[in-house]
């Protein structure tokens, strides 16, 4: 489908806002998963800048769609969007993870316009499959979202979930697979290969489509692709690059988990900030206390 | 003794005997006609766990998750989460064991209106043996915080307990058994309170604390000590977390000698949340009637109470046992 080509633009600020503020806020935090965020930053910015209908002054709009993470760990992008969606003070962005701030290490209720306490690998798809069947069970017309991790598709769960969701028909479920090839310990392919999951998904009964994980106007195509897809969920997998936008975190494995330092962090937003001008974008909204 | 024995049903002969499985099934039945946001799930065991009451009334809010507890938890939280009223149901050693971490992650963490009602808990599973059997899962769950933990002793009690939790907002356990179990309650009389233990005999010389089908038993024991001149008060502490610290401390100060009564292990049950209160807030002689840190086995379920300690005739030795101490 063809966009305005201005809503691309206006995606991409938000996915580069996304990635400096994953970047700043587990820098400032000493902890997180900052790569983990980098990889997914286009498609929260696809899905809370365009996709979900959320209204941020009312959090609990019964009419709003649902967003899950099931990767929790990759909540520091979540946040970084919920916040410039306008749930929250971007300021708070920077007491992630300390003590008495809302925004847990990994998502939790207190947090304005988190939908489910994830984090635990496996569980975050099985509260999205919950979710829709409540949508389901009551004829609404909201829809149920979700990512999970090409390393969490190893976890059983998973695929109790995945079969429930095709057997209880639930087209207003539309999933994520964030496939970026790599996980805590290694390559997902050499640790324990969960491939090919885009067969095995089919197999279990999900309408897939594969995307650039990067390419906002693929995932802007197949999140209506999954909205028209009639009597079973939708999987969207996405060919992503963990740590996606800095060249010293790209593909690298060592930086599972891993803030980057106060240095580090400069060269990473000066790496992001020189892509986006080269690429026209607007100057992203500062977070106070920037490195 | 006038006030209490209001609460117990007339003693028929021979007792009339219920699964407290049975009453969960009936009660929710119930309790589906009245409130539309009920949803029940199940793990393929519908009709063992007797859910499958409510699947034939409510057929469009049952839904069948097949052999995935996990799943059943985590789509339980989903529906909690959208407002729904979930009770999940599958055995419990499936359902704190298997299924323990998304329990404990997806519901109790965030405090989800769910309801995890599990039968086929206990040694009283019979001939399923060990593998089936929980000795642990009252600690597993007494564990966690924001839950709730009730055993209720009899079918009435039960079918009281379902409509208490369902009124509560938040996460519950609800101990079920596999076995038709008497009856001593009066549904007239009897008034399940949550978080309220109840004195249903009372007495000076010992306390006997129990939950599950060991009230029955410790009634029974009751009976015998008073042939021998010792008067027990017999407490029923249904709600084992959060316990009803007020009612166990009287009772205790009002004996000075306290035995516990339970069908689980003797660890992080009923008799270790007693001690723990105790210990604290009134040091009392105490002896814990339970499973003696062993896993079950194959057997029928009243050989299995014989074979694991848990008779009337066990309760009594242990009131001897610490009323001796009493006296030391
Ligand atoms: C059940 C469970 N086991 C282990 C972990 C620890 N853990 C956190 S992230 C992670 C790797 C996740 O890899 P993947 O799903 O590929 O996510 P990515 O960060 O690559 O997007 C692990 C093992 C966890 N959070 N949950
Ligand atoms: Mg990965």
């Amino acid at each position: 489908m063809s966009y305005p080509p201005d809503l691309i633009k206006r995606l991409q600020t938000h996915a580069y806002t996304i990635r400096r503020h994953s970047l700043i806020m587990t820098t400032r935090a000493a902890s997180g998963h900052p790569s983990s965020s980098l990889s997914m930053a286009e498609i929260m910015a696809a899905l809370y800048f365009h996709e979900l209908r959320v209204d941020p002054r009312c959090p609990d709009w019964p009419e709003r769609d649902r967003f899950v993470l099931s990767k929790g760990h990759g909540c520091p992008a979540q946040f970084a969007a919920l916040a410039e969606r306008g749930f929250f003070d971007r300021r708070e962005l920077l007491t992630l993870r300390q003590l008495g701030s809302f925004l847990q290490g990994h998502p939790d209720l207190k947090t304005p316009g988190v939908e489910a306490a994830t984090g635990s690998l496996g569980n975050g798809i099985s509260i999205a499959v919950g979710m829709a069947l409540a949508g389901k069970l009551d004829r609404r017309p909201w829809r149920v979202y979700t990512v999970i991790g090409d390393g969490e598709c190893q976890e059983g769960m998973v695929w109790e979930a995945a079969m429930a969701a095709a057997h209880f028909r639930l087209d207003n479920l539309c999933a994520l697979l964030d496939f970026n090839g790599l996980e805590t310990d290694g390559p997902v392919r050499e640790i324990m290969n969960p491939e090919p999951l885009d067969d095995k998904f089919r197999a279990f009964g999900w309408h897939v489509v594969e995307v650039d994980g990067h390419d906002l106007v693929q995932i802007l195509d197949a999140l209506a692709e999954a909205r028209r897809t009639a009597g079973r969920p939708t999987m969207i997998i996405a060919h992503t690059v963990k740590g996606k936008g800095v060249s010293f975190m790209e593909h690298e494995l060592d930086w599972h988990g891993k803030p980057a330092s106060p240095e580090q962090l400069r060269q990473a937003l000066a790496e992001l900030d020189a892509w986006a001008a080269a690429a026209g974008l607007e100057p992203p909204p500062p977070l106070d206390g920037e490195a | 003794m006038d006030g209490p024995r209001l609460l117990l049903a007339k003693t028929e002969s021979p007792p009339r005997a219920v699964a407290t499985r049975d009453a969960y099934g009936d009660a929710l039945a119930q309790l589906g006609a009245e409130d539309p946001d009920i949803v029940v799930l199940d793990a393929d065991l519908a009709k063992s766990t007797k859910t499958i009451k409510f699947a034939e009334r409510f057929p469009e809010r049952f839904f069948e998750v097949g052999i995935a507890e996990q799943n059943l938890m985590g789509i339980a939280a989903g529906l909690a989460l959208a407002g729904k009223k979930p009770f999940v149901s599958t055995f419990a050693v499936f359902g704190t064991g298997r299924a323990f971490e998304p329990l404990r992650n997806s519901i109790a963490y965030p405090a989800l209106n769910v309801k995890i009602c599990l039968s086929h808990a206990g040694v009283t599973v019979g001939e399923d043996g060990g593998s089936h059997q929980t000795v642990e899962d009252i600690a597993l769950m007494r564990s966690l915080p924001n839950l709730t933990v009730v055993v209720p002793a009899d079918a009435v009690e039960t079918a009281q307990a379902v409509r208490a939790i369902h009124a509560h907002h938040g996460p519950v356990y609800l101990r079920m058994g596999r076995p038709s179990v008497p009856v001593i309650f009066d549904a007239e009389g009897y008034r399940f309170r949550l978080g309220r233990a109840t004195v249903l005999r009372e007495g000076r010389d010992v306390a006997l604390m129990a939950c599950g089908i060991m009230v029955s038993q410790a009634l029974a024991a009751a009976e015998r000590l008073a042939a021998e001149g010792i008067e027990a008060l017999v407490l029923n502490v249904s709600t084992v977390k959060p316990l009803d610290e007020e009612t166990v401390c009287a009772a205790a100060a009002r004996t000075g000698a306290v035995v516990t009564c339970e069908e689980h292990s003797v660890i992080g049950g009923l008799g270790s949340a007693v001690a723990e209160v105790l210990g604290e807030r009134r040091p009392t002689p105490m002896e814990r009637v339970g499973i003696k840190d062993v896993f079950g086995e194959s057997g029928t379920w009243k050989d299995l109470l014989k074979a694991r300690g848990l008779t009337p005739d066990d309760i009594v030795s242990a009131a001897r046992r610490v009323l001796r101490r009493k006296a030391d």
